[in-house]
């Protein structure tokens, strides 16, 4: 009765270890970032399928994203990352244009033609002597209008100027917004990153094992659901998940998130994402066999020249025992504001319940024992 | 190799690109060109900034890089191409004309094409003089088929010769060098010669390149030249009618194919036939021998079966030989009747009445305030759409409300609202990007008074023919006449989209039998067809369209998959898959090939050829029609049976493409004198402007180019995307994006705001501040390019003003379409002005920059020398 | 350990084993999943799950209405409503996928803001009013006929036929049918109306 320590951490089929005797293969997604077009039919699938409500209509500035975060009315969530990098299997896009000269009122006078007087200067706004004397002055000005001193000059930060000396941006989701920090030097290179984010399905998943009603399940394919049903709104599994997935919805409390469609599965169909996914970067299947065909598209890029191309959250012997969901990334986890070494937060929890547990086991059991008597 | 131009297709068309991240996949490298890095170019191999409206300088450059290194498929361009054809000594090109092609005519603005013809045709063929032409968007007509020319031609097959095609083309395209692409589009040569490399590396016997656009290219003044130049790229590098070429139109909407096809356009009838003209087209033998051309080779020579055919399918018994199957019916064009013109009119008050199937000009056409002040002026205003659209409301939400100059109770407009039936409310087909039908099946019933388009027009037409019963007024005669008596069903008395269809496809007038190929189509009036270019796709009685047999179940190409016009092919033009001898080009690349042993053509695909036509056959002289195209000339449809490198008639602005600068455009033309195109169409209308461009002054006033396009989060005026929660909070608000360097210039902040001002209107959005936008250098100058989506408008969960709105009505010749995709504006930050201040700004800008409403830079342009006008002329 | 907090309202109505034997404790001791994490957990509506697909009453082959790929869908009706739209995977085109507009064509079709009664604007007027469809049909061809009398033109200068009217026009066809514009063009041709326009124009 006692739970062996290594059922919460380590490498596991979850499923039949949640008591699914002849539990089906273990299934999940790989999400391959490097095919994605940030297309966000993931989201409106999902979210048609599963009847999430509206997450809000707010412009967040986040590049293209504007759903901001895995939430209890966004299961998928599509991230953007703008960055001054090479892209390993393309030749850099903005090499040769102009981007690492200043440029200046006196130069739109030149682009506008004649270079000539008329009367008029380019684009002087009638109405607004600030900006009107902003673009009288010769040098460059940063997006707060401030005019930058010629020898540190951020490119365009935000804020007065320390972009440019700063350590190098990381584009994590929401931490700046885009077009800032490229450097004195010009800006040659880009790329544009976009993957779509969902729930981990964790080996280990911290939300089930945190969960006091049982909401939270592992299901046959080795997934993660909450059970709408039985959930009260607690909120434990919030905080417990490493990836900061699983969240409340504000009118009716409850928890919320990816089921990885458990109602499809069921019919034996794909997750409602990876059906409408049309560039296959959200690919569903046996777990098995995605981690194979991860580990071959990874040698595939690297064979083409993508040497930044890796895996996330395919390693059983991480420190959630390896994610039902897991990423094919070109950057940094952080980039793409995932954890980098994420672990089950309930990780020492068999440690301190081994006495607690005992006790509780075994009130539990003489509870049981008085009903199932009692109706004999 | 894939070159995407003009089109983003990752955004616009996210599930056809599945198609190209395949070929991807498979190693296929990936070219994006667009004016700002995109969802495309993100996944792209190779990425090239370009400035809009400069396509043409960039292609012309990449035939010249062709030509220069003889990197052409010589042996597909000397057969199957007009290269070798010599062309008329009297014609001159615009490198010794400045900007002209011989047969300018100043008066009109427009060509006369004699000398443009193949030598021995002059005056003998093409269209003459083309004014006419323009105004009726005759370049439409050739989206089937060719323009007429003479089938014998004068060839000279070692291309030395110095008028033939191949020459010429070089010729004129020689100053196209790596350095003028630079100068003109702002490409660094570098990446300019990365295409031209990997273009022609990746074309010939053994592999094939395809070509990508969309409205990217043909929202311009120039439009149908820059794809007149894809196509030239493609037919020399041999990559026509084979697999994986091709240049691949990206249309915009499920079946903006079929409403071409089967047009409400007002300058053609189904199956691409022209609508009668009042001068030319008096009888109905001068409207098909304007079509069918007598002489001509190829399958337009049965085009009077077609045009009997359909006359009889409207007409019925009343159509007749004897009354030449009541052409006198038909109504006819004296001019442009384009959409453009008919917003014009209405301000005018010449029209009385307006309906709105499924569009929303408000916000989708280009100038909003003039379409909103042209609907504010009519008598009555019918709207059929799901949703309550900005063009249903203008009069009540519109932003002339908020300026003063629509007054509720002060406009006259009858308002209509009908509810419109859904896609899955109603069957019937749409024809999609590849001209292929697909049948859709009927799900739920519409809900309350909503019907479908079926439903509103038969039951219309019903009605207008009762109340017109009995009278003996001639008018009223083609539509006592029309069939129109097509069964219903259910409660609601719906009218069968099938046996519409059947009409569509034709049959048989006196057994009923449907037939099953254009090849049946008589002259006589034994048979009806409602669009000769969709027979088959009701063969045998079977609604064609709606077959849908696995794609597991059969091969890649799919032939049981829906219909596609003509007959079931899937790739025009597929004769050219295969050598002159009838054998494919190569292993890996067959397609369509000659069965000797059953001297037959066989392959993949329906073959586009006649069936036993051997690859020897050569015509008898004087041949013409169908029995004049020989073994070897695939294009079937063309008057020569060759692919035009060349264009003696039917491309009203030029031969040869060139490039213009746009009709607003904040630099000279590096190439000629003559700035934009000179045969441009154009409105003299005070509601209308264009802000003035160089040599003109007081360009400096719109400093900055703007370009416009889709987010695929939203679909074009946003009735159909703002109005969904799922897709509205995805993109909820009007937004400008801005490079970082052009947001330090103007002092934009990032989610700031920031409004734009053109001659016509000004608009406001939110700033995004992106290294996705780059400054360009052209010409040793800086040049600023912003970007806007299109989609917003005043109604639906998400609001904002309208990116159309900025742009005044210049439209290309060929096909009146308008400039959209460029102009020119000013960038400021903060809000706009609301009220009045909102038009006294507007009206500031239109006396800084000289502009006179109704006034446009002449045709011609005039250098007026260095910087003549001054100080003086502008404000202070 | 991982307890369950019982409703002890839901007893009544169900037998006493019944509910002991659907009790997650009591599951998890007797079962095979002694942490109560899996099969034990699972909820009486979980374990009855299925698509709702599945128990559609019809599924209609359609088209997604947006752009010109021509994704094919499914559309799933239960009890006269779209109960889902998704890619049909046996298309040669599509392979069942589809973008976020067409994913989201329930939405459409469901959504709550389409209108679904006629509206009636009188000139002059600061607001809609109900009409009936059919008294609005026959409006509508009432102002047609009179418009086109008004602006009839039998012949040009020259007395060639012209044979139209260019009092009204028309905008609109890219997202209907191919039969839908057949009509449309047939009965305003028949009329002599000449100016009809789609958006292939734009």
């Amino acid at each position: 009765m006692i739970p062996d320590p290594n059922s919460l951490y380590g490498p596991l089929d979850p499923a039949p270890d949640a008591g699914w005797s002849s539990a089906p293969p273990r299934m999940g997604f790989f999400t391959d970032t490097s095919v994605c077009i940030g297309c966000k039919a993931c989201e409106v699938a999902c979210k048609e399928w599963n009847n999430v409500p509206g997450s809000g209509l707010d412009l967040l500035g986040m590049s293209y994203d504007n759903t901001g975060a895995l939430t209890a009315n966004s299961w998928r969530h599509v991230a953007f990352i703008e960055q001054p990098l090479p892209a390993g299997h393309r030749s850099p896009p903005f090499t040769g244009t102009p981007t690492g000269e200043p440029v200046s009122a006196a130069s739109a006078a030149v682009a506008a033609g004649t270079g000539n007087r008329t009367g008029t200067d380019p684009g002087l706004p009638t109405g607004a002597p600030s900006a009107a004397a902003r673009m009288a002055t010769s040098g460059p000005a940063d997006v707060l209008g401030d005019p930058i001193d010629a020898g540190q000059r951020p490119r365009h930060g935000q804020g007065s100027g320390d972009a440019g000396a700063g350590p190098q941006f990381l584009g994590m989701p929401g931490a700046q917004p885009p077009g800032r920090g490229t450097g004195a030097e010009g800006r040659a290179d880009f790329r544009w990153l976009m993957m779509s984010d969902v729930c981990k399905h964790c080996t280990h998943a911290a939300c089930l094992d945190v969960c006091p009603t049982g909401s939270l399940f592992r299901t046959e394919f080795g997934t993660v659901v909450v059970q709408e049903d039985i959930c009260n709104g607690c909120g434990y599994c919030i905080s417990a998940c490493p990836y900061g997935v699983i969240d409340q919805r504000k009118d009716d409390g409850r928890a919320w998130k990816c089921t990885l469609c458990y109602d499809r599965l069921g019919a034996g169909q794909t997750p409602a994402c990876a059906q409408a996914c049309p560039t296959e970067s959200i690919q569903y299947g046996e777990l098995d066999e995605l981690r194979e065909r991860a580990a071959a598209r990874v040698a595939t890029l690297h064979e083409r020249g993508v040497p930044e191309a890796r895996l996330y959250g395919h390693d059983p012997n991480d420190g959630v025992g390896g994610d039902g969901a897991f990423f094919l990334l070109l950057d940094e986890p952080e980039v793409y504001g995932l954890p980098p070494d994420p672990v089950v937060t309930t990780r020492d929890l068999p440690k301190m319940w081994k006495r607690a547990g005992l006790a509780a086991l075994a009130m539990a059991a003489a509870t049981v024992a008085a009903f199932v008597g009692g109706s004999s | 190799m894939i070159v995407i131009q003009g089109s983003n297709m990752a955004e616009a068309h996210p599930v056809g690109f599945q198609w190209v991240m395949e070929a991807k996949r498979r190693g296929a490298k990936v070219f994006h060109v667009d004016p700002r890095f995109t969802r495309t170019s993100a996944v792209a191999d190779s990425y090239l900034p370009i400035r809009a409206g400069t396509d043409i300088a960039l292609l012309g450059g990449v035939v010249r890089y062709i030509l220069d290194n003889e990197l052409d498929f010589r042996e597909y361009v000397l057969s199957y191409t007009n290269a070798a054809t010599i062309v008329s000594e009297q014609f001159s090109d615009t490198e010794d004309g400045d900007g002209f092609f011989s047969g300018f005519d100043p008066e009109t603005g427009s060509y006369v094409q004699d000398s443009w013809q193949y030598e021995g045709h002059e005056g003998s063929s093409g269209s003459g003089h083309t004014a006419k032409e323009r105004d009726t968007a005759a370049g439409l007509r050739h989206e089937s088929h060719g323009a007429e020319v003479g089938g014998q031609t004068r060839r000279d097959e070692t291309l030395q010769h110095p008028r033939c095609v191949y020459q010429i083309l070089k010729r004129h395209f020689a100053r196209y060098t790596p350095e003028m692409v630079e100068r003109v589009c702002g490409i660094p040569q570098e990446k300019f010669l990365e295409l031209a490399e990997a273009w022609t590396r990746n074309s010939g016997r053994e592999r094939t390149g395809m070509l990508i656009y969309s409205v990217g290219w043909t929202q311009h003044s120039v439009g149908v030249q820059y794809i007149r130049t894809g196509a030239i790229i493609q037919l020399l590098l041999g990559n026509m009618g084979r697999p994986g070429g091709g240049v691949m139109a990206l249309r915009g909407h499920a079946s903006i194919q079929g409403s071409t096809d089967i047009p409400t356009l007002f300058n053609l009838l189904p199956g691409y036939l022209p609508m009668p003209h009042h001068a030319d087209h008096p009888t109905f033998d001068e409207w098909v021998d304007s079509i069918r051309h007598p002489g001509q080779k190829g399958f337009w020579g049965n085009a009077r079966s077609f045009a009997a055919s359909l006359l009889k399918a409207y007409w019925g018994d009343a159509a007749t030989p004897e009354n030449d199957f009541c052409y006198g019916y038909l109504p006819r064009m004296t001019g442009d009747h384009g959409t453009y013109q008919q917003v014009l009119d209405m301000i005018d008050g010449k029209i009385k009445g307006y309906f709105l199937l499924g569009q929303n000009p408000a916000v989708g056409s280009a100038h909003g305030r003039a379409q909103r002040l042209g609907m504010a002026n009519l008598d009555w205003l019918v709207v059929r759409d799901l949703f309550m659209i900005e063009s249903a409301t203008f009069w009540q939400n519109g932003p002339e409300v908020a300026t003063g100059e629509i007054v509720p109770e002060e406009c006259r407009t009858e308002v209509f609202f009908l509810p419109a039936a859904s896609h899955v409310e109603k069957e019937g087909t749409f024809t999609q990007t590849q001209r292929l039908l697909q049948w859709r099946e009927k799900a739920v019933e519409p809900p309350g008074d909503a019907r479908s388009e079926l439903w509103f027009f038969y039951h219309l037409g019903l009605k207008l023919r009762e109340k017109l019963a009995g009278s003996d007024l001639p008018r009223d005669r083609a539509l006592l006449d029309l069939t129109w008596d097509y069964p219903t069903h259910g409660p609601r008395a719906e009218p069968s989209a099938e046996s519409v269809l059947r009409e569509i496809n034709g049959y048989d007038v006196a057994t009923g039998r449907p037939l099953s190929s254009f090849a049946e189509a008589r002259e006589d009036g034994s048979t009806a067809i409602g669009c000769w270019i969709y027979t088959g796709v009701y063969a045998d009685g079977v609604n064609q369209a709606a077959r849908r047999k696995s794609r597991h179940e059969q091969d890649w190409v799919a032939a049981e998959w829906g219909w596609a016009w003509p007959a079931n092919r899937r790739i025009l033009y597929n004769r050219a898959s295969a050598d002159p001898d009838g054998n494919p080009w190569s292993e890996r690349k067959r397609y369509v090939w000659w069965d000797p042993e059953k001297g037959e053509w066989t392959g993949y695909d329906v073959p586009d050829f006649e069936k036993t036509k051997p690859p020897s056959y050569r015509p008898p002289q004087g041949a013409s029609g169908t029995e004049g195209i020989a073994g070897d000339d695939p294009f079937v449809m063309q008057g020569d049976g060759k692919g035009w490198l060349y264009a003696p008639s039917g491309v009203l602005d030029g031969p040869m493409p060139t490039h213009y600068e746009p009709v607003e455009s904040p630099v000279r033309n590096p190439l000629y004198r003559q700035q934009a195109n000179p045969t441009r169409k154009t409105y003299a209308h005070p509601v209308n402007s264009v802000n003035p461009s160089p040599p003109e002054p007081h360009s400096q006033v719109f400093p900055y180019v703007f370009t416009v396009s889709r987010l695929t989060e939203h679909h074009t005026a946003g009735g159909m995307s703002r109005t969904v929660r799922p897709l509205a909070e995805l993109q909820p608000e009007m937004f400008v994006e801005v490079s970082p360097e052009l947001a330090a210039e103007v002092g934009l902040a990032h989610l700031g705001w920031a409004h734009l001002v053109s001659g016509r209107a000004v608009i406001e959005a939110k700033v995004l501040v992106t290294d996705r936008l780059t400054p360009l250098r052209v010409d040793g100058r800086i040049i600023h390019q912003v970007w806007l989506p299109y989609h917003f408008g005043f109604e639906g969960l998400v609001t904002g003003d309208s990116a159309n709105d900025l742009f005044g009505i210049s439209l290309d010749p060929n096909v009146l379409i308008q400039e959209s995709k460029i102009g020119t504006c000013d960038v400021r930050p903060g809000r706009r002005p609301t009220g009045s201040a909102l038009l006294d700004l507007v009206g500031e800008y239109q006396r800084r920059a000289g502009i006179t409403p109704g006034r446009n830079a002449p045709a011609v342009t005039i250098d007026s020398g260095a910087d003549s006008d001054g100080e003086g002329r502008g404000d202070s | 350990m991982f307890m369950g907090s019982l409703a002890w309202e839901g007893v009544s109505g169900m037998g006493l084993r019944t509910f002991i034997e659907g009790w997650p404790v009591y599951r998890q001791l007797t079962g095979t999943d002694p942490l109560g994490r899996g099969a034990a957990a699972q909820s009486a509506r979980s374990a009855e799950l299925t698509a709702r697909t599945e128990a559609a009453d019809s599924v209609a082959r359609s088209v997604c209405p947006y752009c010109a790929v021509g994704c094919a869908q499914r559309v799933f009706v239960k009890d006269g409503q779209v109960s889902q739209i998704e890619g049909d995977p046996d298309s040669p085109i599509s392979r069942g996928r589809l973008c976020p507009k067409g994913a989201a064509s329930k939405s459409l079709v469901t959504s709550p803001l389409r209108q679904t009664k006629v509206r009636y604007r009188r000139p002059y007027s600061t607001q809609w009013e109900d009409l009936e469809l059919d008294t609005a049909l026959d409006m509508i061809a009432d102002r047609m006929l009179a418009a086109r009398e008004q602006t009839w033109e039998d012949v040009d200068s020259a007395g060639r036929p012209l044979n139209r009217t260019l009092g009204f026009s028309s905008l609109g066809g890219a997202t209907l049918d191919n039969e839908e514009n057949y009509l449309i063009k047939k009965l305003f041709t028949a009329m002599g109306a000449l100016q009809i326009e789609n958006q292939a124009r734009i």
